[in-house]
C-alpha cells in the first residue's frame, strides 16, 4: 500500500460500477482491474501473511511456527485455581466410601438460626438433623429445615448473573458495580441504597458499618416481611430498650400463648416445642401437668395441643390479656369480654398465679406491642424474669420497625434519590406492603442489583441477578435468637456458581476476589482479639466441629419495672377480620418453590399445593360460602380473590390468610400455586385486617387435602384418659377395651426373635402436628413427590403421615384437636404378608415388615389389607430418574423406588444396619438409642421412642409398660409393634361445662 | 380313511333321549325335526358360502372393540397402573370388578355343560355349546384382568410356582396364588370340554364341507373322529369324566375368586358366606349372559326351533332361583352388619346404603333384587323381549354389584382418615369396553366358523318316531 498509488476498496468500485450494466459493465470491471492498486487489494482481502511467509526465509518461518504453536497451546489455558486435589488412590482422611460425616453448620433464618448437622455422602448434602449443642435446635428441626436439602439442588436456582435477562458474568457485574461506585463516590456514596432483610450474621453487620463509614451518605434499609418488630416495640416500651424475650418453656408450669404459634412461628419454635413437652412430661402416679392455655386468631399445633384453647378475634386478644393482667393485680384496664372468654382468662390468671415464678406468658409477633409490653409486665408481676423468661439483647443491634424501613426506601425512590439500589437476598417486588406500589417504586433506581436465590419476581425487574449461594454452600456466620454464634460451613461448592452476600458487600468495598471464608475468619479474628493464632486455629476449628461458638450467647440484661401505660383498651372491630400469617409451609414464600414443603399436609387443613381463605363453618354458614367457593376480600379498596376453607376450630368472623403463595415468577414449583396474600398487606396493618368484606364469586376452585374425614366417625383411633385416671386409677385408663386383651388366635406359628425385635412408641401427648418428621422421612427415604393433581387422586407417596382428627366439644364449646403420627406399624402379625402372592413383603426375624421391591410384582393387595392404609403405590414413575442434581441429594443408603412397586416405612432399617455394622465392629450388642429413626431424630418434642422390646430395660419397652399405651386397632390381632401412649387430658375443672 | 358302517352322525341308540312336548311346556325342539333337518340347519349356518351382511357389521363393530383393547393396554403398559383412577385406599377397581364379573359369567357354560349334564337335563343340549363358547371367551377376558392389574404386569409369571434361581416359590397363604391355580385349572378344562364337545360335530363338517381347505382343517380338527361304536363308547366315558371333573370347579373357581376378599380383613370383604354367595351370584350372571346371547342369535339365524320357549322359561328359572340366593347374600350382609355389633362392618354398611356409592348400591338392588322378581310370572317368563331386558339388566346388576363390594369395602375401612373414594378414569371404562369388544369378536367368529348348536346332541332329542331313514346325507 505505498504512496502514489490509488487508494481502492471494494465499496468505491460497487458504488462505482453501481449505474453501469452490460457491456459498458464488464468494461469498468477491467479498467479497475488494471489499475495497479488492484492486485494489492486482491493481495489484502486474502490474508496478507500467506505472501509475508513465502517472503522469509526457512528461520523465519520456523520461528513463526515455533511462536504459533506457542500461543495455540495458550488459547486452551483457563488459570486453575490452586486448590489441591487429592487422588484417591490413598483415601482421604475420614472419607470411607458408604460412611456419611456429619459436618454441624447453621441454617439462618429471619428470627434467629438454627443450627444442624449435615450427612454428607461422598461430599454431598444428603440429610440435615438438628444439632444437639446448638441452643434453637437440641437435635432437632423443623420441617423446612429438612426441607433446605431439596432447596439446595434445586434446579431451578441454575442461573448464573443475569443482566437485564441475558447471562453475564460476575466480572461484568464488578464492573458496572465499581462504575456506579465512581459515580457515587465523589458525593459520599450519596444515591446508593441497600436493601437487606434482617442481619443475623455478624460479618454481614461488620461489613454494613464499615460500608457506611466509607459511603456515609449511603443509606441501609431493611424489609423483612415476618419479623418480630412488635416484640421489639413492645419490650421497649415496657423496659425502655428494644430486648428480645427468649422463653424457657421446661421451666414452666402454666402457660398462657396469645395468638402466634410459640410451636411453629417463633424463631426459637424447636426449642419451645422441646422445652414445652418436656414440662408435660408425667411419670406414672403423678397427677400435675402444667396446664397451657391458648387464645388464638387462627388455628395451629399450638392451640391444637393446649389443653384451654378459645378462638376470639384479633381485636379480642388485647382485651383477654389485659383481663389477665387485670385478675393478677396490674393497673390495666380491661373491657368487657364475651363469656368465654372471660371464663378462659380468668381460668389462666387463677393458674398463672399459682404457678407464679413458672408461669410463662407468649405473644405472638402479630399482636400489638401493647400485649407484648403486658406479658413482659404480668412475667415481672409473677416473678418470672430469670426462671421462665429471660430479656437479651437483638441479634441486629441497628434493629428497628421494618415497615419503616423499606417505606422510607421507596419515598427516596420515588423522590428520584436513588441511582443505584442493592438489594441482598429477599424478594420485596413480590412481599414489600401492596400500599407502597414498590414494584413501580423500584423501577426508578438506575442500576438494580438482586442478590436471590432464584430469578425471582425482584429479580425480573433488575438490571443484574446475583445467583445467591444457599447456607449449604456458604462462609458466613449467624446467630439464633439468644445470640448464640454459629459459623455457616458449606457442604459442597456452590452448585450453581452462587455468591454470598458477604462477597457481594466486599466487592462493594472494593475486595474483589476476596472469598467468604476469608471474611468471616477476619470478623472472627476480630471479634475474638485476646486469641494469638495457635489458639484461633483452635477456637475457628471448634466453632466449626460444635456448630456453635462457645460463650457467644447474649447474657441477660437486667429490667427496671415496666411501664406500664397502656391507656384505655381499643374498641373490638367490627364485621370481618383478617389474620395474616406466615405460611408453616412456605414461611413467606421463601420455600414456595420446595416441591416437599408443597406437598407436606398443612397443619391442621391437611391442605397440600395451595393457601386458602381458613374461615370458620359457622362464618361460611353466614356469609353462604363452602369450601372451594372462590371468594372476594376487599379491605381498603384492596381486593384478593380466594378460595375458602371451611376449618373447624378456627375463631368465628376472621379469615386466615397465609403469606407466600401466588408467585408469579419464581420457580417450576411456586409460580401459580395459591394466592397472594400481600396483596392486602398495607404498612398500617401488616398482621390484622379489621373491617374486611368477603364475597362469593360463581368460581369454584379444587382445593385438595389429603384427609377428607374430620372425625373418627365413632372409633378411637386416638384414646384419650383423664389424668387423674392415669394417676391414681392406671387400671382404668382404657375402660372399655381393658389393657392388650385381645385375643390371640392366628393359623399360623409365631415367630422368635432370639436378637433383637424393634417396636416403637409415640406419645399422643407431645404430637403437635408440626410436620417436621413427614419431611424428615421423605428426605431420609427418597420419597418422591406427586404433584397436586395426584394428591387429589388419593396418591401421596408420604410413608409416614400425621392424622388430624376433631373430636365434638365434651367440653363447653372447645373442639379438641388430635395428632396422631401414622406410620407402618411393623405388625407381628401383618396382614399384608399373608396376601402377597409372591413373599414381597415379609417378616425379618428382628420383627421389621420388610418389603422386598425387586420382588414386588404390584398386586395392591397388601395395601387394601392393611387396616392402617400406610402402604403406599408408585402408580407412575413418581421418581425422578433424570435430573441430575435432584440425584446428587438422595440418600444413596435407600432405593429409589421405579414404576409398578409398593412401598412404605421400613423403620430406617438402613439406621438400624448402620448401627449393627457399628457395634459389630466394635464387637458388642447394638444399645439403646444406637438406632435413632429418622422421625425420632426430627421431632422437637421427642413424642416418638424406638428400639428393642426384647430388652425390657429399653427406653421403648419401659414407654410400652406405661398403663396408657395402646396399639392402633390392636383388636384386630394384628399386634401392631408401634403402639402409642394416649392422651391425658387435664382440664381446668373451672372451665368444665355446666360452671 | 375308508368309511365302515359307522356313521358319525348316528350316536347309539343309548344316547337318544325320547322327549316329548310335556302338557303345558312347550318342547325342547320344535316338532316336525329329523335328523336330516337338524344337521342340515345348524351346519349350514357355517358352511354356507354367503356371510350375512349383519355378522360382518356385528364382528366390524365388536373389533373396533378389540383394537380400543389394544389401545387401552398399550397405554397402560406405557404409562402404568396410573392411568386407572386407582389409590389408596381404593387400590382394587375397575380391573378386579371386571375380573370377577367375567369370571361369574363364565360359570354358566360350565354349569350348563357339565352339571346339567350330569343331572340329565336334557334340555340343556340346545344351549350347551355356545355357552360353553361363552365360558372359555368369557374366562379369556376375565384373565386379562389380573394380569394387568399389576404395577409390573411383566413379572407376572413370578406367580406361577416354576423352579428358578431365585429358589423361590410364590407365597402360598395369598388367595391370590390360590386364584391363579383356579383360574388357570378352569381355562384349561372349560377350553377341553368345549373341545371336547366339538368333536363329533367337526367330524359332520369335515364330510359336509364343499372346499377343500375347509375340509382339511375340520379334518384336523376332528382328529379322526369317524362315529365308529367304539369312538361313541369312549366319547362318552370320557365326556362323562370331564363333566365329573368340571363339575366341581364351577363350585371352585368363584370360591377361590371369594376368598380374595374373604380372606382379607376389609370389612365388606371379610364374610364367611362369600364363597356360596360368589358361586350363586357367578350362575345368575352367567344364566343371564347366555340368555343375553341365546334371544338374539335364534333369532337372528332362525334357531327358535332349537332355542325354544322351555329352554327360555328354565333359564329363567334358574335366574330367578339364583338370584333369590343372592338376595340371601345381600340380607345376611346387612344382618352380619347389625349383629355383629363391629362398628367398622356397621360404618361400611351404612357406607354403602347411605355414602357416596349410595346410587349404585341401590340400582344393584333394583336391578338384582327386584327386577328379576318379575320372573315369578309365567307371562313374563313367555316373552321373549322382556326376558331378554331383564337379562340385561342382571348383567348390570352384577357388575355393579362386584363395584359394591369392591370399591365401597376399599374406600372406607378402618381409620377415618384415610377414607377416600374412586372413579373410574376414560381408561377404566375402554379396558372393559375393549374386553366386551374382544368377547363379542370371538363369539362372532365361533358362530360363523364352528356349529353354535351341538347337532349330534340335538339329534339325540328328535322323537324316535320322527326318524326318516335318508336322515344321513
Amino acid at each position: 500500500m505505498s504512496g502514489g498509488i490509488r487508494q481502492l476498496d471494494l465499496d468505491a468500485i460497487r458504488a462505482e460500477l453501481a449505474g453501469t450494466h452490460g457491456a459498458d459493465f464488464w468494461r469498468r470491471i477491467q479498467e479497475f482491474v488494471d489499475e495497479p492498486g488492484f492486485q494489492e487489494l486482491l493481495r489484502r482481502t486474502f490474508p496478507s501473511q500467506t505472501g509475508r511467509w513465502l517472503e522469509g526465509d526457512r528461520r523465519t518461518f520456523l520461528r513463526l511456527m515455533a511462536g504459533s504453536l506457542a500461543v495455540a497451546g495458550l488459547g486452551a489455558c483457563t488459570r486453575q485455581p490452586e486448590e489441591a486435589i487429592v487422588p484417591y488412590a490413598s483415601r482421604p482422611e475420614a472419607l470411607i466410601p458408604g460412611v456419611p460425616r456429619f459436618f454441624a453448620t447453621a441454617l439462618p433464618r429471619p428470627t434467629g438460626a438454627l443450627g444442624v448437622l449435615v450427612e454428607s455422602h461422598m461430599n454431598r448434602p444428603t440429610k440435615i438433623e438438628g444439632n444437639p449443642e446448638h441452643p434453637a435446635s437440641l437435635g432437632a428441626t423443623d420441617a423446612l429445615a429438612q426441607a433446605e436439602i431439596l432447596t439446595m439442588y434445586d434446579p431451578d436456582r441454575a442461573s448464573p448473573v443475569l443482566r437485564l435477562g441475558q447471562i453475564a458474568s460476575w466480572d461484568d457485574l464488578t464492573a458496572a458495580l465499581e462504575a456506579m461506585l465512581d459515580r457515587v463516590s465523589h458525593d459520599g456514596g450519596r444515591g446508593l441504597r441497600i436493601l437487606s432483610g434482617h442481619l443475623d450474621s455478624p460479618t454481614a453487620i461488620a461489613q454494613r458499618s464499615r460500608l457506611l463509614e466509607r459511603l456515609p451518605e449511603a443509606v441501609w434499609h431493611d424489609w423483612e416481611p415476618i419479623d418480630d418488630a412488635n416484640v421489639l416495640e413492645g419490650v421497649q416500651a415496657a423496659f425502655g430498650e428494644p430486648l428480645q424475650p427468649v422463653h424457657e418453656f421446661a421451666a414452666a408450669r402454666c402457660f398462657l400463648a396469645l395468638d402466634g404459634d410459640f410451636l411453629m412461628d417463633d424463631g426459637l419454635a424447636v426449642r419451645n416445642a422441646r422445652g414445652f413437652a418436656a414440662a408435660r412430661q408425667v411419670e406414672v402416679g403423678a397427677d400435675f401437668r402444667p396446664r397451657s392455655y391458648v387464645a388464638e386468631a387462627s388455628v395451629g399445633p399450638s392451640g391444637s395441643i393446649a389443653d384451654h384453647r378459645v378462638g376470639a378475634r384479633p381485636s379480642e386478644l388485647e382485651g383477654v390479656l389485659r383481663a389477665v393482667g387485670k385478675a393478677l393485680g396490674l393497673a390495666v384496664t380491661a373491657p368487657t369480654l364475651r363469656p368465654r372468654l372471660a371464663r378462659f382468662a380468668a381460668a389462666a390468671a387463677s393458674d398463672l398465679e399459682a404457678a407464679g415464678e413458672r408461669a410463662l406468658v407468649t405473644v405472638g409477633r402479630h399482636c400489638h406491642p401493647r400485649l407484648h409490653q403486658l406479658a413482659a409486665a404480668i412475667h415481672q408481676r409473677l416473678g418470672a424474669i430469670g426462671t421462665t423468661v429471660t430479656f437479651v439483647p437483638p441479634i441486629d443491634p441497628r434493629e428497628r420497625a421494618r415497615a419503616r424501613g423499606i417505606t422510607a426506601l421507596v419515598g427516596a425512590l420515588n423522590a428520584g434519590q436513588v441511582d443505584a439500589l442493592i438489594v441482598l437476598g429477599g424478594n420485596p417486588v413480590y412481599d414489600a406492603p401492596s400500599d407502597l406500589d414498590f414494584r413501580a417504586a423500584y423501577l426508578k433506581a438506575q442500576l438494580r442489583v438482586h442478590l436471590g436465590l432464584y430469578v425471582d419476581e425482584t429479580s425480573q425487574l433488575s438490571t443484574w441477578h446475583v445467583a445467591l449461594a444457599h447456607a449449604l454452600e456458604s462462609w458466613s456466620d449467624t446467630r439464633a435468637l439468644d445470640g448464640t454464634a454459629s459459623i455457616v460451613q458449606p457442604l459442597i461448592a456452590p452448585l450453581y456458581a452462587g455468591r454470598t452476600t458477604h462477597e457481594l458487600l466486599a466487592t462493594l468495598m472494593g475486595r474483589h476476589g476476596v472469598g467468604a471464608y476469608d471474611l468471616v475468619r477476619e470478623t472472627w479474628r476480630a471479634l475474638r482479639p485476646e486469641l494469638d493464632d495457635g489458639a484461633f486455629e483452635v477456637f475457628w476449628k471448634t466453632s466449626l466441629h460444635d456448630g456453635v461458638i462457645a460463650g457467644s450467647a447474649f447474657q441477660p440484661v437486667g429490667v427496671r419495672p415496666a411501664r406500664l401505660d397502656l391507656g384505655a383498651p381499643p374498641p373490638f372491630a367490627n364485621g370481618l377480620e383478617v389474620a395474616l400469617r406466615a405460611d408453616p409451609n412456605v414461611f413467606d414464600g421463601r420455600y414456595a418453590n420446595n416441591a416437599w414443603l408443597q406437598e407436606t399436609p398443612r397443619p391442621l387443613t391437611r391442605l397440600v399445593w395451595d393457601n386458602a381463605a381458613l374461615i370458620s363453618p359457622s362464618t361460611a354458614a353466614a356469609l353462604g360460602v363452602e369450601s372451594g367457593d372462590v371468594c372476594t376480600l376487599e379491605h381498603e379498596g384492596r381486593s384478593l380473590e380466594a378460595p375458602v376453607w371451611l376449618t373447624p376450630g378456627h375463631p368465628d368472623d376472621v379469615v386466615t390468610l397465609h403469606l407466600g403463595y401466588g408467585h408469579w415468577a419464581f420457580g417450576s414449583v411456586a409460580n401459580g400455586v395459591g394466592f397472594d396474600a400481600y396483596r392486602l398487606r398495607t404498612t398500617a396493618n401488616l398482621w390484622n385486617l379489621a373491617g374486611v368484606t368477603l364475597r362469593r364469586t360463581e368460581q369454584r376452585y379444587a382445593l385438595v387435602t389429603v384427609q377428607e374425614q374430620l372425625s373418627m366417625e365413632g372409633r378411637r383411633p386416638v384414646r384419650t384418659a383423664p389424668l387423674a385416671v392415669f394417676a391414681h386409677e392406671p387400671d382404668n385408663v382404657f375402660p372399655i377395651h381393658g389393657h392388650h386383651d385381645y385375643g390371640d388366635a392366628s393359623m399360623y406359628p409365631d415367630y422368635e426373635y432370639p436378637g433383637y425385635s424393634w417396636g416403637m412408641v409415640i406419645d399422643l401427648n407431645s404430637c403437635t402436628g408440626c410436620n417436621a418428621c413427614m419431611v424428615a422421612c421423605q428426605s431420609e427415604n427418597n420419597v418422591p413427590v406427586v404433584g397436586k393433581a395426584e394428591v387429589a387422586l388419593g396418591r401421596e407417596m408420604h410413608w409416614l403421615r400425621i392424622d388430624r382428627y376433631y373430636e365434638e366439644p365434651v367440653r363447653g364449646e372447645e373442639l379438641l384437636v388430635h395428632h396422631q403420627p401414622l406410620l407402618c406399624m411393623h405388625c407381628e402379625r401383618a396382614p399384608c404378608e399373608v396376601v402377597c402372592p409372591v413373599a414381597a413383603t415379609v417378616h425379618g426375624d428382628e420383627g421389621l415388615n420388610e418389603m422386598v421391591y425387586n420382588r414386588c410384582v404390584g398386586t395392591r393387595y397388601c395395601s387394601n389389607n392393611c387396616p392402617y392404609k400406610v402402604r403406599r403405590f408408585n402408580f407412575y414413575r413418581y421418581a425422578d430418574f433424570e435430573n441430575e442434581t435432584k440425584k446428587l441429594g438422595a440418600n444413596p443408603d435407600v432405593t429409589i423406588r421405579s414404576r409398578g412397586v409398593m412401598e412404605k416405612c421400613t423403620y430406617c432399617v438402613q439406621r438400624i444396619n448402620h448401627a449393627r455394622i457399628e457395634a459389630k465392629l466394635e464387637e458388642r450388642e447394638i444399645r439403646d438409642g444406637d438406632v435413632v429413626t429418622a422421625c425420632q431424630q426430627v421431632c422437637p418434642t421427642r413424642a416418638i421412642t424406638f428400639g428393642d422390646i426384647n430388652d425390657p430395660n429399653s427406653a421403648v419397652s419401659r414407654l410400652k409398660a406405661r398403663p396408657n399405651d395402646y396399639g392402633l386397632l390392636e383388636e384386630l390381632g394384628t399386634k401392631p409393634r408401634t403402639t402409642y401412649l394416649a392422651k391425658l387430658l387435664n382440664p381446668n375443672p373451672e372451665l368444665e361445662p355446666g360452671r | 380313511m375308508k368309511r365302515d358302517e359307522e356313521n358319525p352322525a348316528h350316536p347309539p341308540e343309548k344316547w337318544r333321549k325320547h322327549k316329548r312336548g310335556q302338557a303345558g311346556r312347550p318342547p325342547v325342539i320344535a316338532p316336525g325335526h329329523t335328523n336330516a333337518t337338524v344337521t342340515e340347519q345348524i351346519a349350514k349356518i357355517v358352511l354356507r358360502r354367503d356371510t350375512a351382511r349383519g355378522w360382518y357389521v356385528g364382528l366390524a363393530i365388536s373389533f373396533l372393540g378389540v383394537m380400543l383393547l389394544f389401545a387401552s393396554i398399550g397405554w397402560l403398559l406405557l404409562r402404568g397402573i396410573g392411568v386407572w383412577g386407582l389409590n389408596v385406599p381404593v387400590a382394587w377397581g375397575f380391573a378386579i370388578i371386571n375380573f370377577v364379573w367375567w369370571v361369574g359369567i363364565g360359570h354358566a357354560g360350565t354349569l350348563i355343560s357339565a352339571i346339567l349334564l350330569l343331572f340329565r337335563q336334557e334340555w340343556r343340549t340346545s344351549i350347551n355349546r355356545f355357552a360353553e363358547a361363552m365360558t372359555l371367551f368369557a374366562v379369556a377376558c376375565a384373565g386379562l384382568f389380573p394380569l394387568l392389574h399389576l404395577g409390573r404386569p411383566w413379572l407376572a409369571y413370578w406367580l406361577l410356582p416354576y423352579p428358578n434361581t431365585m429358589a423361590l416359590m410364590p407365597q402360598f397363604r395369598s388367595p391370590l396364588v390360590w386364584d391363579v391355580f383356579a383360574v388357570t385349572t378352569y381355562a384349561t378344562v372349560s377350553a377341553l370340554f368345549w373341545y371336547m364337545g366339538l368333536i363329533p360335530d367337526l367330524a359332520t363338517l369335515r364330510d359336509r364341507a364343499k372346499s377343500k381347505p375347509w375340509k382339511v382343517a375340520y379334518g384336523l380338527l376332528a382328529m379322526g373322529w369317524r362315529g365308529a361304536a367304539r369312538h361313541w363308547e369312549r366319547y362318552e366315558r370320557a365326556y362323562l369324566l370331564m363333566a365329573g371333573l368340571a363339575t366341581p370347579l364351577v363350585i371352585s373357581v368363584h370360591t377361590v375368586v371369594s376368598f380374595d376378599f374373604a380372606v382379607s380383613i376389609v370389612p365388606g370383604w371379610h364374610a364367611t358366606i362369600f364363597p356360596p354367595y360368589f358361586v350363586a351370584g357367578a350362575i345368575y350372571s352367567g344364566f343371564a349372559m347366555v340368555m343375553t346371547l341365546a334371544i338374539p342369535l335364534r333369532r337372528f339365524y332362525g334357531l327358535e326351533d332349537f332355542i325354544t320357549m322351555r329352554h327360555l322359561q328354565n333359564m329363567a328359572k334358574v335366574i330367578l332361583a339364583t338370584g333369590m340366593i343372592v338376595v340371601y347374600g345381600y340380607a345376611m350382609e346387612l344382618f352380619f352388619a347389625w349383629y355383629s355389633a363391629n362398628p367398622y362392618e356397621q360404618g361400611m354398611m351404612q357406607g354403602r346404603l347411605f355414602g357416596p356409592y349410595r346410587e349404585a348400591y341401590w340400582t344393584l338392588i333394583a336391578c338384582n333384587a327386584l327386577a328379576p322378581q318379575l320372573l315369578w310370572f309365567r307371562r313374563v317368563r313367555n316373552s321373549v323381549l322382556t326376558l331378554f331386558v331383564l337379562s340385561l339388566i342382571v348383567n348390570v346388576g352384577m357388575w355393579l354389584e362386584r363395584f359394591v363390594i369392591v370399591v365401597t369395602s376399599l374406600s372406607a375401612d378402618y381409620l377415618p382418615s384415610s377414607w377416600d373414594t374412586y372413579t373410574g378414569t376414560k381408561w377404566d371404562w375402554s379396558l372393559y369396553l375393549g374386553t366386551i369388544g374382544l368377547f363379542l369378536a370371538l363369539l362372532f367368529l365361533f358362530i360363523r366358523f364352528l356349529p353354535m348348536i351341538s347337532i349330534f346332541e340335538m339329534r339325540t332329542l328328535i322323537p324316535t318316531g320322527a326318524e326318516t331313514p335318508e336322515d344321513e346325507h
